[in-house]
């Protein structure tokens, strides 16, 4: 059987002053029925336009989009209509993300009315009722306009109007991002519920490593538009291989005092994704880098299902 | 107001939705301020459509005996050069001169707001053609534009009306387009075409709710000062025609004799503050209405 989501060689260019701006370049993965896939990398690296070129917010550049086998890159009409009822979207801001001229009931209503599979108000009626007892908003909130709501509740909303359309994949846009930490556990807890409940697949992009660690079944490394790394969360988090991924790992803040944390620092500043040169693009911060590191690099299988795109992988990990 | 509001509510009670239109209405009328501009305006609409009973003289019989007659309880604001009461013809031009501001303010808005949501929500070359028509548009003075529409068209109350409203829709355009631009860049507009909402939706549904509350604003304001510019046409014998009592022509032939008998314009002129007060103290309690954040 065809996995959920496969993605092929997506590329997400984007027309700049100054040349292409290659955002996503080249990225493949594929997301199983009820999985998740952390994306991970520093800010401007990518990872949204990546979840946003998947579900069709953005037109893929080049590359391919398979959902359950079917090519959806370019789909129109009710093809891609049909296609985006599996795949929603929960954003980072739920301040921006919730029309504030729409009540909780109404925005939640909304994808509702639009899916066609409600004839009569009851029936709407109910839906809402099962759609905000599922993410949790009392009922009493069912007239509430979004200022009068806090952050977690919001975000609560937006979940609800992405399970509307009840797909089968969520693009979670660093959801939880924007809230206190103890609302940020709160809802984490509940997308891993929903998670069980409904089957779903989520495509996780964060930048907190910890949140990776415990929601992700595997993990994506992005950097500069790149996948850098990518594994099995529990293989991934015992064997780093990438030098950029040894970076970003050591930057998880650590509570054990016997073994303090030995955090990695980075020279330079983040290179230009515009109009890149070929090669590594790490290498210009890179404490491994040489003369090699120019060449074009590929994602290589270096365990099993973990893959590292560097050409030093193995003398630098003494593999 | 008190009366009619209560035989608002049985009539709206046997609709199917009840209370809502009864809910926007008090929602609209909530503040002091919103209530006063509302009894302001039930008397003037009040003034416009009965003039003819309310009127103690009719508006174009002249009386060459009381010529410039100064405000007394025969003539509540004078007479006239020809002897006309302006108090008859202050009522009788209520209706034109209504009409006249709310129509041209509120389509040459219309106009500017579609084509700015046009043009803000596609970008590209919709955006440029739109907004460099409507700076070539803009570039052309006002009343020139007026003028030449109304020398083409010919004089008389709906030429006049489409002359100013096509004179007005640049402002509008341009400022729901830098609106839009503010917006559109929100989540929740993604959101919407995630769900599958058609661009017609997103714009009418999303965006433009969400963008209109200056442009009230705006278009309440305007009322008052096409009013005013209506004057300015009739002046050069291209608005409404004389001896239409259209409130802009009163003042214009009451500047004539502002040093003798300032009454011709004061009376007039206070007319038409009080309106454009009352239309823009509604408008004001229109806006707060729209706006959730607003409502408790």
């Amino acid at each position: 059987m065809a996995p959920l989501i496969e993605v092929k060689n997506l590329k997400k260019y984007f027309d700049v002053p100054g040349g292409m701006n290659h955002a996503v370049d080249d990225i493949s993965f594929v997301i199983n029925q009820g999985e998740t896939l952390g994306v991970v990398g520093e800010s401007g690296c990518g990872k949204s336009t990546l979840g946003r070129t998947i579900i069709r917010l953005q037109e893929a550049t080049d590359g391919q989009v398979l959902l359950n086998g079917e090519d959806i890159t370019h789909v129109k009409g009710r093809k891609l209509h049909k296609a985006r009822e599996q795949m929603q979207i929960v954003f980072q801001d739920p301040y921006s993300s919730l029309n504030p001229r729409m009540s909780v009931e109404a925005t939640i209503t909304e994808p509702l009315k639009r899916s066609g599979r409600f004839h009569s108000k009851a029936e709407l009626n109910d839906e809402v009722d099962r759609l905000m007892k599922l993410v949790g908003i009392d009922d009493r909130l069912r007239h509430s306009y979004p200022h009068e709501l806090d952050g977690g509740r919001r975000q609560r909303v937006g979940i609800a109007r992405a399970l509307a359309l009840n797909p089968s994949f969520i693009m979670c846009d660093e959801p939880v991002s924007a809230l206190d930490v103890s609302i940020q556990a709160q809802v984490l807890n509940l997308l891993m519920d929903l998670q069980e409940e409904l089957k779903v697949a989520y495509m996780f992009v964060t930048h907190d490593l910890s949140v990776v660690k415990h929601i992700s079944d595997d993990i994506l490394v992005m950097y500069l538009g790149q996948a850098v790394e990518k594994g099995p969360t529990k293989e991934l988090f015992r064997n780093m291989l990438h030098p950029y991924t040894k970076v970003l790992f050591s930057a998880i803040p650590s509570t054990d005092l016997d073994h303090p944390m030995h955090r990695l620092q980075l020279k330079g500043e983040i290179t230009s994704a515009i109009d890149p040169e070929p090669g590594c693009r790490f290498r210009a911060r890179c404490p491994y880098a040489t003369e090699k590191c120019g060449q074009p690099q590929q994602l290589e299988e270096i365990k099993p299902n973990h893959f590292v795109s560097c050409c030093r992988v193995r003398e630098i990990n003494d593999l | 107001m008190g009366k009619a509001d209560s035989n608002h509510v049985p009539k709206h009670g046997k609709k199917k939705r009840p209370n809502e239109a009864w809910k926007t209405f008090k929602r609209v009328f909530k503040t002091p301020s919103a209530k006063l501009g509302g009894v302001l305006m039930a008397i003037i609409i009040f003034c416009a459509v009965f003039a003819p009973l309310i009127a103690p003289y009719d508006p174009y019989t002249m009386d060459l005996t009381d010529l410039f007659a100064t405000p007394t309880l025969k003539h509540l604001f004078g007479t006239d050069a020809m002897g006309r009461d302006v108090f008859s013809r202050v009522l009788y031009g209520a209706k034109y001169s209504l009409a006249l501001g709310l129509f041209t303010a509120f389509i040459g808005t219309m106009l500017g707001v579609v084509l700015g949501s046009l043009a803000g929500y596609f970008g590209g070359i919709v955006e440029t053609i739109i907004m460099r028509f409507c700076d070539i548009w803009g570039a052309i003075p006002g009343m020139l534009l007026n003028i030449v529409i109304s020398a083409c068209l010919g004089t008389g109350f709906f030429n006049t009306i489409l002359a100013m409203s096509i004179g007005t829709f640049p402002g509008g355009a341009r400022m729901t387009r830098g609106q839009i631009l503010a917006e559109r860049s929100k989540e929740y507009l993604e959101a919407a075409e995630s769900i599958n909402a058609s661009k017609t939706s997103i714009m009418f549904k999303h965006l433009l709710p969400n963008v209109i509350s200056p442009t009230i604003v705006s278009t309440t304001m305007a009322i008052g000062g096409n009013i005013t510019a209506a004057a300015g046409l009739s002046y050069l014998g291209l608005g409404i025609q004389p001896p239409t009592p259209e409130w802009g022509a009163l003042l214009s032939d009451g500047t004539t004799y502002i040093n003798s008998y300032p009454h011709l314009l004061l009376y007039p002129g206070l007319v038409i503050g009080i309106t454009v007060l009352a239309i823009n103290l509604m408008g004001d309690g229109v806006r707060d209405a729209m706006d959730p954040k607003l409502r408790d």
